[in-house]
This record gives structure tokens, C-alpha cells and sequence, in this order.
């Protein structure tokens, strides 16, 4: 049966809402804190920054990540910067503001009271990290320097070059290794959570593979939060790390917490595109490139011409005619799928023809090459590397790509799961960005979740307290390890004929072509039948080499790819439920006479939640209507 | 493009031979990939041939790598006996096979050293780092108590020295090419970076104190200012760094800090 889900929104103005909400939280007194542990799985801005404040609070937290190390989680690859209302500047932002963009920028998909939140913690965000050591980029006054981003017409993106979500990171590990060495927080590197363990209904556990020596542990806790990012990967090509995964969610999903919004996928426009098959990733080129370079086609379709040849005449800055008041700098939505209407009209370059130019000849004879290169020069070099061709000489080469996901776990207003005890923070959940996400707004989520929302909340479900402690010896324990080992032992036992890869790579050209950038229904329900047959195909021909008890970077990787097997199915069902086109999420079906996202408001303005019923069941739909008391909705327009 | 042959010499080591035993039960072992691409990056030849010793029943050869973009200091191989390889200011997965030729034998090896244990074929422990980094790296700071981000103006000049050192990504190339196998520039640039930077003011002596400690107690050799470390890392942090360690480890000493909590002595 399908259900109205209740995200408990503080009732009362939206300004005041989180305040009232934090001073609603019942509190937990400093010295019994220590008795409760906390499992944080995830080391990036969201889940480190939990972990670190939970420890600085004096919790007892566990913390796995499946990195080496916590200072490579995937935050660290993010560039081009993180927003805050700070107004510094003077261009006229504020809470308000940021407010409006994104939930705009989110074609209205997002819910409020969250998106208030963000934007009023932003300012602290920023605050904490330059306390903490971040080198943010300055001024020579010694102020902040700020850039714009995609979406809107302020300038409220600091920055750390290109390497914003490095140092965002490194803080966050700081602050980790400062509990560390307290003895607050204890870390887990190499360990996989691979699955939840629910007792009496409630979150009370994970079991973990440890990736050195492939033993199964088991970790019980009082409250469990997971930050574990998004599942791009279930595209195989895209700019995510070859190790994100959504197996941590997408386990917490088949324990009975919803996944909302699965469909909702953010593909990015600049991207360095595909050059082969053999590829195992796509590089992303940051937005922030968008505020001086200039993204063109030739106009004439098939034109092969070297882009230095092509005169002034005869190009199209395609952004800039469509979208003349905010030009180059778009959503990212918006930019991508622009640009794969010039490729699909033939008029893409390169020698597959999937390519635009993104120029920086304006910008260098008008800024000059240094300050092109102060600004890019990091990005400048990566693309000179993986191309062999000079940006500052010739325009880069660019095409969309996967890149982060707005779907995730559904999660209230205090981030927690339909699992009792279960919080979700970061990417992993859906709850800020709606049906699309504008730039330098993930690494504001993840910090937000992280150092303010999560400590939190977390604190207020365990002072009130009425579950007593469960240890690992429980029962729920031995069982849920049991189904993981036998899980992946079933994985070595196939012994067929095809890799991993073979499956993964296949996956993401059904995703790609059938779930991507434009989806219709005849295309999405051909994804479904064949994914099932991948899937199918997968338990019965795949080779996966080696031992469970070893270190196997192929074992891991073939527990992922089953996961996104499943949720691949998953997503492509979320859209063909949506008929609607909105951000992201392009229905080929619902558009404007100019090619425009046409919303179905009356039908469609709620949050889609998905209940796992079973292997081979039906999942049900749920959904939470979205309410807007304080922004009037309107067709997004950035004409 | 025209494809290439490459022969590869492997270092292959199971899991669990101590580190005693390295020299006698790790070995290279020879592989051919064929059908390389100068355009693919060096970690997606080592893909292709993984690919091809798993349809033949073979164990594929154990290495690190995440973000394959050069950010996250997850990969690390010494390709032809430097480490990230022959180019500078490269990580491993940055590296292309256009510099390589075709029908070219290039060894491939685990970053050595001995904090550094090799957990399996190339791949190593390199938490170490992470224990130097727990001992000080960091400024207290707590969620909460931070002062509005203007309040205190940092000249661009320190923010910049600060950057530079910061870009730091932790991957351990700079031991890997140290004859001592020192962790200097690693410490150096965290304490560097921090030291550039009135935030965390009160702590530089202590943390300087404490991290340098950490680091001989995991037995990473001196620096004897060889400077290979430089030559190798790939976000080109300077050898500078090193020298400001040093002031800072002085002044720390020199300011009564307790030097015995730090060293152990």
C-alpha cells in the first residue's frame, strides 16, 4: 500500500524552524555521552565532519571508511568551491537568496524547511573552516575571495583553487585525527560496510568486510549514520572514483529504509569526454571554468574544420543565445542537455562528434594568460595531460558526464531514515537539491550534515532514549553476517565466463543511452527487461577470481556491481513513474515548444519514496508532497 | 592512435609475507599486454591486463587506486624506478602511455620503504601518515567556537605559501624516492602549512614537536637534503617546506615545549 510519508517539518516560521528544532532536541549530559557509540560509515565531508563533532562532543564513535585512509574520501576530488550567503561581496545576497537559487535551481523539487536549513548554516560552514586551517583563497586586503557559480547571479562560492573539496577534506581529517588521538573516535580504514543490522526496528549495527585480510566483523552501536556519497558509478563511466558504490545504501534500502528519488541523476557538462572503450573513468573539467570560457559549436552541422579556423561568424555560443541573462553560467542541467541537443543536430566536434568547445581565448586577451592560469591552471594541465592539446591555445574539448546524485535515502527533517536510529547525511541522502543541484552545493551539504545537522539530531534520538544495548552476540548479528557471506561466497562460486567489468561496463551503456540525459518510455522500460537480464546473466556467468579470505579488489567490485544491478532497475523505474520532466530528469515526452523541463506540478510536485518488498517483488511507491509556504513556484527560467 | 605492445615486469607478493621475508618471496614476474593505446592512462593498461589474467584463471595483480584524477593520493607505483613514473608533477593515474614505446619493458613496483609495509603484490599500509598526522596536524578548533571568517585578514601571500604546502595529497612518493626514506616534506608541508596561518598559532611549537617525534618513531629516516623528494611529488611541494619544519621544530624546542612527550626520550 502506498503511504503519505511524514518528513516531521518543525512547525512555526521557516527562519525559525531549525533553531526551535535544536532547542526541541533533547540533550544528552557531557558525561554520559561516552556511553553511547555511534557508527559513522564514511570519511568524506559529511561523515567525517559527524564523526569528528560527535567525538569532540565526547560520543564514542566508530568510524569506516573504504579508503586506506579517511583523507581520500571521494569529497576530495571536488573543485570548484562551496557556497555560503556570507554576502561579502555586497551584491545583495543572503539567507533568502541562496534559499531561492537553490530551491529554484532544484526545479522545485526540494523541500523547504531543508533547504532554509542549508542556507542558514552555510555562513558557519565557512566560519569552522578557516578556523581549522582551510587556505581559502583571499584578496590581498586578506579577505575572502569569492567566484560565481552556475545558476545565479551573486558571487558566493569560496574557493581553494581548484581544489576546494581537497582542502574542505583535509580539514575534516584534521579535526578526525585531532579525536583520534583523543580517543573519541576510532577509525576503520579498508573496511566495507556490507550490510545493516535492524534490531527490534531499530538501526543497532553493521557488518564490515575488512578489504586486507577479507575476515567478516561485525560493529554494534546505538545509532548508525551513514554518508557513504552517491551511485554514479552505476553508469560505469563517470567522474566519480572507481570505488564509490551505493552497496551501503543500497543495503540499508533491502533492510527497509526508502530510496527516494533514484531517478534524479546529475550529469555534468564538462566533463572531458570518452575517448575509448577501454576507459574506467571520465575526468571532470570544474564548473568554475564557466565563469571565463565560453562554451561554442560551429554552426554549420559536420563542420571539421580546426576550431582556429572556424571564424566568429560562423559559430554558435549556443548558452549565451539561448540563455542570454545567464549565459555560459546555467545549471548544470540546463548546460548539458544544451549541449547534447548541438551534438544530436550534429554539430558536435571531435572525432566522435560527442564533444563542444569550452574557450578561453576571450578570457585570456582580456584577463591575460596569468591570471587565466592563477584561476585554472591545476584543470588546465589535467586536460593538457589526458588530451595532449593546450588549452590556452586551442578550446577544450567538453561533453556531459555522471557526475552526483540527488537521489539517495529518503530522510526526514533530522536526516533519519524510515529505520529508527538510522541517519543518513551527505549525498547518500536526497533531501537538498531536488531534481537538480547547482554548483559548489554539495560540499555545502556535506558540511552542513556533517559538522551541524547530524551532531544534532543524532544526540536528540539518543537522549530520548528506550533502547537498551545490544551487542554483537545478538542473533540479528550472526544471521545478517551469514547472508553476507554467503552472498559473496555465492559471487566466486559462479566461475563463468565474463568479468566484472564485462557486466559493469554493459550496465552503464544501458544506463546511459535508456536512463541518462533524455529518457522516454518506450527506452526506459527496454532498460528494465534488459537490466533484469544482466542481472540474470550476472549470478550465472561471472568469473571472479581469487579467495574471500584475501585481500580482492575484484571480489569487492563484483559485491558492488550486483548492487548496481539492482538499482539500476530501481532508477529506471523512478522515471518512468515521473511523467514529468524536471532538472535532471529529462522526460523526451514533456517539454516546451523550446525544448524546456515541463513540470507537472498538480501530479508530480512530491518526493518518490521506494519500499524494497522483497527480491523479485515489486518495490511500492510512497511519496511526501512538497509543500511551498514560502517561495512561489514558477516555471524556471534563465532566459 | 597505433596500437602498442608493452612488457611489464610486475613485483608480485602475496599477503601476510612479513617484511623480513620480502627480499626472498616477493618477485617480478613478466606479462605482455597488447592493443595499448597511447591515450589510455598506465593504471588502465594494468586494468587490461587484469582483465585478461582473470578469463585465464590467473590472479590479477593487487594495486590502489580511487579517484584516477590525481587528487585523492590513493595510487602510488614505481613505473620504470621512479616514483608516479617518469614524468614530473604526475601521479600514477595521470600517467599516459604516449610516453612510452612501443614494445617497451617497464618494472613496476610497490612504493618501498620500511613504515611502508606491502600489504599485497603493490600495494602498501601507509597509515603511518595518519599516526603523524593525529599527533598535531591539525588546529583545535572545535564545531562552534569559530570567530566570523573575515575577522582575522591573512596577507594572499601567506594564504598562497599556505595553499602550496597544503595541496599536499598524502601519497608517499616523497618516501618512496628518499634514499632514507623520510617523511620530511610530508610533515614539513603539514607543519608548513599550519605555520603560515594564525589559526593554530598556539600550537605550532607542540606540534611541531609531537609530529617530528611520531615520524622517527615510525622509522622514516632523516633528510639529508637530497631533494628527491621534490624531483618525485606530484603536486611539487617545495624542499622549503623541510627547512621551515626545522625553524619550526627550534623555536617549538626552544620554547620550553615538552620535548620529552615528543620525542620519547
Amino acid at each position: 500500500m502506498s503511504r503519505i510519508l511524514d518528513a516531521k517539518i518543525p512547525s512555526g516560521p521557516l527562519a525559525d524552524k531549525w533553531d526551535r528544532h535544536e532547542m526541541e532536541c533533547p540533550l544528552v549530559a557531557p558525561a554520559n555521552r561516552r556511553k553511547f557509540t555511534v557508527i559513522v560509515v564514511g570519511t568524506g565531508l559529511a561523515g567525517g565532519g559527524a564523526a569528528a563533532t560527535l567525538g569532540e562532543l565526547g560520543y564514542n564513535v566508530l568510524n569506516f571508511c573504504v579508503q586506506d585512509t579517511p583523507r581520500r574520501a571521494h569529497s576530495v576530488a571536488a573543485q570548484g568551491g562551496i557556497n555560503a550567503s556570507k554576502n561579502y561581496q555586497n551584491d545583495g545576497d543572503s539567507v533568502e537568496r541562496l534559499f531561492y537559487d537553490t530551491v529554484k535551481g532544484g526545479d522545485y523539487r526540494s523541500r523547504e524547511a531543508n533547504v532554509y536549513r542549508l542556507s542558514q548554516l552555510s555562513m558557519g560552514i565557512i566560519d569552522q573552516c578557516v578556523a581549522m586551517g582551510v587556505p581559502f583563497a583571499r584578496e590581498y586586503g586578506g579577505t575572502l575571495a569569492n567566484r560565481s557559480f552556475g545558476g545565479v547571479q551573486v558571487s558566493r562560492t569560496f574557493y581553494a583553487r581548484g581544489q576546494t573539496g581537497q582542502q574542505l577534506l583535509l580539514g575534516v581529517y584534521s579535526a578526525l585525527s585531532r579525536q583520534v588521538a583523543a580517543g573519541t573516535v576510532k577509525m576503520f580504514p579498508r573496511h566495507e560496510m556490507l550490510d545493516l543490522v535492524v534490531v527490534d526496528g531499530r538501526a543497532r549495527g553493521i557488518v564490515c568486510r575488512d578489504l586486507v585480510t577479507g575476515e567478516m566483523k561485525r560493529y554494534a552501536a546505538d545509532a548508525v549514520v551513514l554518508a557513504t556519497g552517491g551511485y554514479s558509478p552505476v553508469f560505469y563511466l563517470s567522474t566519480n572514483a572507481v570505488n564509490c558504490s551505493a552497496t551501503s545504501i543500497w543495503r540499508a534500502y533491502k533492510r527497509g529504509a526508502l530510496f527516494a528519488n533514484p531517478c534524479y541523476t546529475q550529469i555534468h557538462p564538462t566533463a572531458i569526454p570518452q575517448l575509448g572503450d577501454y576507459q574506467s573513468k571520465l575526468t571532470l573539467m570544474s564548473e568554475s571554468l564557466r565563469n571565463d570560457g565560453r562554451m561554442w559549436v560551429p554552426k554549420a552541422p559536420g563542420d571539421k574544420r580546426r576550431p582556429a579556423d572556424i571564424p566568429e561568424a560562423e559559430r554558435d555560443y549556443f548558452l549565451e543565445r539561448r540563455y542570454p541573462a545567464f549565459g555560459n553560467l546555467v545549471p548544470r542541467d540546463i548546460a548539458a542537455r544544451a549541449s547534447k541537443v548541438e551534438c544530436d543536430a550534429g554539430k558536435g566536434v571531435g572525432n566522435t562528434g560527442f564533444a563542444v568547445y569550452l574557450d578561453f581565448a576571450d578570457a585570456i586577451k582580456r584577463l591575460g594568460r596569468d591570471v587565466v592560469a592563477d584561476r585554472y591552471g591545476n584543470l588546465f594541465t589535467m586536460y593538457e595531460e589526458i588530451i595532449a592539446d593546450d588549452p590556452y591555445h586551442t578550446p577544450m574539448m567538453i561533453y556531459p558526464a555522471p557526475h552526483y546524485t540527488m537521489g539517495g535515502l529518503w530522510v526526514d527533517y533530522n536526516l533519519e531514515s524510515t529505520i529508527p536510529g538510522l541517519f543518513v547525511a551527505g549525498e547518500a541522502n536526497f533531501s537538498d537539491h531536488g531534481a537538480n543541484r547547482l554548483g559548489a552545493s554539495a560540499l555545502m551539504q556535506g558540511c552542513a550534515d556533517g559538522y551541524f545537522v547530524v551532531p544534532r539530531v543524532v544526540a536528540g534520538y539518543l537522549a530520548r532514549g528506550g533502547h537498551g544495548k545490544v551487542t554483537t552476540d545478538h542473533e540479528a548479528f550472526g544471521a545478517v553476517e551469514d547472508e553476507v557471506r554467503r552472498r559473496y561466497d555465492a559471487l566466486l562460486a559462479v566461475k563463468g565466463s565474463r568479468t566484472v567489468r564485462d557486466f559493469h561496463w554493459d550496465l552503464g551503456r544501458v544506463m546511459w543511452d535508456k536512463v541518462g540525459m533524455a529518457r522516454d518510455r518506450t527506452g526506459l522500460e527496454q532498460a528494465i527487461t534488459q537490466i533484469r537480464e544482466l542481472r540474470e546473466a550476472y549470478w550465472h556467468d561471472v568469473k571472479v577470481p581469487g579467495e574471500a579470505a584475501d585481500f580482492n579488489k575484484q571480489l569487492e567490485m563484483a559485491g558492488r556491481v550486483a548492487d548496481f544491478l539492482e538499482l539500476g532497475e530501481l532508477m529506471a523505474m523512478d522515471a518512468l513513474a515521473r511523467e514529468e520532466s524536471c532538472g535532471g530528469h529529462f522526460r523526451a515526452e514533456h517539454h516546451t515548444p523550446e525544448g524546456e523541463a515541463r513540470r507537472d506540478d498538480e501530479n508530480f510536485m512530491h518526493v518518490a519514496a521506494w519500499e524494497h518488498k522483497g527480491d523479485g517483488q515489486a518495490p511500492v511507491r510512497h511519496v511526501e508532497p512538497l509543500v511551498y509556504e514560502n517561495i512561489e513556484v514558477k516555471t524556471r527560467s534563465y532566459k | 592512435m597505433s596500437e602498442m605492445t608493452i612488457h611489464l615486469k610486475i613485483w608480485r607478493q602475496a599477503r601476510g609475507e612479513t617484511k623480513d621475508s620480502q627480499k626472498s618471496q616477493g618477485r617480478f614476474v613478466d606479462y605482455t599486454v597488447e592493443k595499448v593505446l597511447p591515450e589510455m592512462s598506465f593504471l588502465e593498461t594494468l586494468d587490461l591486463l587484469n582483465e585478461k589474467l582473470t578469463r585465464q584463471g590467473q590472479q590479477p595483480v593487487e594495486f590502489d587506486s580511487d579517484c584516477r584524477e590525481g587528487i585523492c593520493g590513493t595510487c602510488g607505483l614505481v613505473i620504470k624506478g621512479t616514483a608516479h613514473g617518469p614524468n614530473p608533477k604526475t601521479t600514477t593515474c595521470e600517467v599516459r602511455m604516449r610516453h612510452f614505446r612501443d614494445g617497451e619493458t617497464i618494472t613496476v613496483e610497490p612504493f618501498r620503504a620500511g613504515p611502508f609495509p606491502i600489504l599485497k603484490d603493490l600495494v602498501v599500509d601507509r597509515t603511518a601518515f595518519d599516526r603523524i598526522q593525529q599527533q598535531g596536524g591539525f588546529v583545535t578548533a572545535n564545531v562552534g567556537s569559530a570567530p566570523d571568517s573575515n575577522a582575522v585578514p591573512i596577507p594572499k601571500l601567506d594564504a598562497d605559501k599556505a595553499m602550496d604546502a597544503a595541496s599536499c595529497i598524502g601519497c608517499g612518493a616523497c618516501v618512496a624516492a628518499c634514499p632514507n626514506a623520510s617523511a620530511s616534506l610530508f610533515v614539513g608541508a603539514k607543519i608548513s602549512q599550519l605555520s603560515y596561518l594564525p589559526q593554530g598559532g598556539p600550537e605550532r611549537g607542540r606540534r611541531a614537536l609531537l609530529m617530528i617525534g611520531q615520524m622517527d618513531r615510525e622509522g622514516f629516516g632523516d633528510c639529508s637534503n637530497h631533494g628527491e623528494c621534490e624531483a618525485v611529488c606530484p603536486k611539487e611541494i617545495s624542499i622549503e617546506n623541510i627547512a621551515r619544519m626545522r625553524r619550526e621544530f627550534f623555536k617549538g624546542a626552544l620554547g620550553g615545549h615538552d620535548r620529552k612527550a615528543a620525542t620519547g626520550d
